[in-house]
C-alpha cells in the first residue's frame, strides 16, 4: 500500500526518507488521479517508496510545493525535490525516475 | 443505460456505428460536425470510388447508409465524461449514461500554439477545471477556448474562482452568455508569470495603441489572472480523453492498442484522434476494430 502522507508524517516518511520516495497529489474528484491511484499502488507494491497526499484534507503542503494541478507525482531524494511530473503519468516513466 | 455511444460522425464514427449495430449494441451516435472531411474536395485514392466523391459526400453517405441500418443519431456539442465504472457523456442536448465510449471525433482544431502554455503546465495552465478548480478559490482566472465547451469549464470554475474570464484569442464567441462570466476577444499574445502564471498578455491592437498614444497613455495589455484553463474549440476527442484520464501519446494523439483499446476499459478511441495515417481507410478500419471490440466489452459485462 502507497503510504498516506500528511502534513504531519512529511518530515519524517520523504524529507528523512532513506530511499528516494515519489509523492502522488490527488482528490477524489479528479478522474485522472483515479486513474493514476493504481499504477502507484503497484509501485508500492514492487517495494519502491510510494506516497500519496489528498490534497483535500493536505492543502498546505500542496501550496508549499506549488501544486496548481493534479495528479502532480514529485520524486523526493535526501530531503529535496528532484523531479515531477504534471498529468498523468505511466509506470515505465516513474519506474525509471525511481530507479535513476 | 446506453450499451455503447460513439462520438462523432466521421468514417471512424459510422464505420464503429455499423458493426455495432451488426452486433446488437444499438449503438446512439452523437454528431458534433463534419470535422476534416469538410475540406476533402475529391476522394480519388479510397476504395471503390471510381467516381470520385466530395469529403462532404462521403459523410452525408456515410450516415445515411448508418441510419439506413437503424443507428440513432444525435446532433449535440459534447462538453465533458464523467462516471467512473461506466460513463456520462455531457452534451448540450442532455447527459447520456453508458457502458461502452469510442471517442472518433478526429483532430480538427490543433491548439495555437500560444507561448507560455506549455511552458506553465502544472504551474497555472490546466486542462481540466473539474480537476484543479480546488486550487483557485477565492483567485481570478481565465479560460482560454470558444464555444459550448469553454463555456461549460468557466462555468465549473466560476463555483470556486473569485472572477472567470473566457478569452477568445480573436474569435466572436459562440457561445451563449453568462452574466458572471466575463468575455475578452483580444487575440493573445503569451501567458507570462515567474514560478507560476500571473497573466494574459495581449496582442498590441493597432487601433486600440493609437487611441492610447493620442491620449498619451500606454495601451493595458497585461490581464492578471493566475490559472489558465484550456477549452479550445469544441471538446474533440483527445480533450475528452485527457480530462478522463486515459493516457496521450508523446504527439498528444490517444494511446490505443492494436484492438483500439484505450488505457481505460470500456474506451476506444478510433480514426484521426489516434494519429498515424490521417485517411479514411485507416479511420475505417479504426472504427470497426473499436465497434466489434466495444460489443466484446459489453458482453463481457454482463
Amino acid at each position: 500500500m502507497a503510504k498516506e502522507i500528511t502534513t504531519a508524517n512529511f518530515e519524517t516518511e520523504v524529507l528523512k526518507s532513506e530511499k528516494p520516495v515519489l509523492i502522488d497529489f490527488w482528490a477524489t474528484w479528479c478522474g485522472p488521479c483515479m486513474r493514476q491511484g493504481p499504477v502507484v499502488e503497484e509501485l508500492a507494491e514492487e517495494g519502491y517508496a510510494v506516497g500519496k497526499v489528498d490534497v483535500d484534507q493536505n492543502m498546505a503542503l500542496a501550496q508549499q510545493f506549488r501544486v496548481v494541478s493534479i495528479p502532480t507525482l514529485i520524486l523526493f531524494k535526501d530531503g529535496a525535490e528532484v523531479k515531477r511530473f504534471v498529468g498523468l503519468t505511466s509506470k515505465e516513466e516513474l519506474k525509471s525516475a525511481l530507479e535513476g | 443505460m446506453e450499451k455503447v455511444i460513439i462520438i462523432g460522425a466521421g468514417p471512424a464514427g459510422i464505420s464503429a456505428a455499423l458493426y455495432a449495430v451488426r452486433g446488437n449494441l444499438d449503438p446512439l451516435v452523437i454528431n458534433n460536425g463534419i470535422g476534416a472531411l469538410e475540406k476533402a474536395e475529391k476522394i480519388e485514392n479510397y476504395y471503390g470510388l471510381e467516381h470520385p466523391l466530395s469529403g462532404q459526400e462521403l459523410y452525408d453517405t456515410g450516415i445515411g447508409q448508418a441510419k439506413a441500418l437503424g443507428v440513432r443519431m444525435l446532433d449535440a456539442q459534447v462538453l465533458g465524461v464523467g462516471g467512473f465504472d461506466t460513463f456520462v457523456v455531457k452534451t448540450t442536448e442532455g447527459d447520456f449514461e453508458t457502458q461502452s465510449l469510442i471517442l472518433a471525433t478526429g483532430s480538427k482544431r490543433a491548439a495555437p500554439k500560444i507561448p507560455g502554455v506549455k511552458e506553465f503546465e502544472g504551474k497555472g495552465v490546466s486542462y481540466c477545471a473539474i480537476c484543479d478548480a480546488f486550487f483557485y478559490r477565492g483567485k481570478d482566472v481565465a479560460v482560454l477556448g470558444n464555444g459550448d465547451f469553454a463555456m461549460h469549464e468557466a462555468k465549473e470554475l466560476s463555483n470556486t474562482a473569485s472572477t472567470v474570464t473566457i478569452y477568445t484569442n480573436g474569435e466572436e464567441p459562440e457561445f451563449t452568455p453568462e452574466e458572471n462570466i466575463s468575455v475578452n476577444t483580444m487575440k493573445i499574445q503569451s501567458v507570462e508569470g515567474g514560478d507560476l502564471v500571473s497573466g494574459i498578455r495581449l496582442a498590441p491592437d493597432v487601433q486600440a495603441q493609437e487611441i492610447n498614444a493620442e491620449a498619451g497613455q500606454q495601451a493595458n495589455d497585461f490581464c492578471p489572472t493566475e490559472g489558465v484553463f484550456i477549452a479550445m474549440g469544441t471538446a474533440g476527442s483527445t480533450e475528452i480523453a485527457r480530462q478522463m484520464g486515459a493516457e496521450l501519446t508523446e504527439k498528444g494523439n490517444i494511446k490505443v492498442n492494436e484492438n483500439m483499446e484505450t488505457t481505460i476499459p470500456g474506451l476506444y478511441a478510433a480514426g484521426d484522434c489516434t494519429g498515424g495515417l490521417l485517411q479514411v481507410a485507416k479511420a475505417v478500419y479504426e472504427g470497426a476494430q473499436a465497434g466489434i471490440n466495444a460489443g466484446k466489452y459489453v458482453r463481457s459485462l454482463k
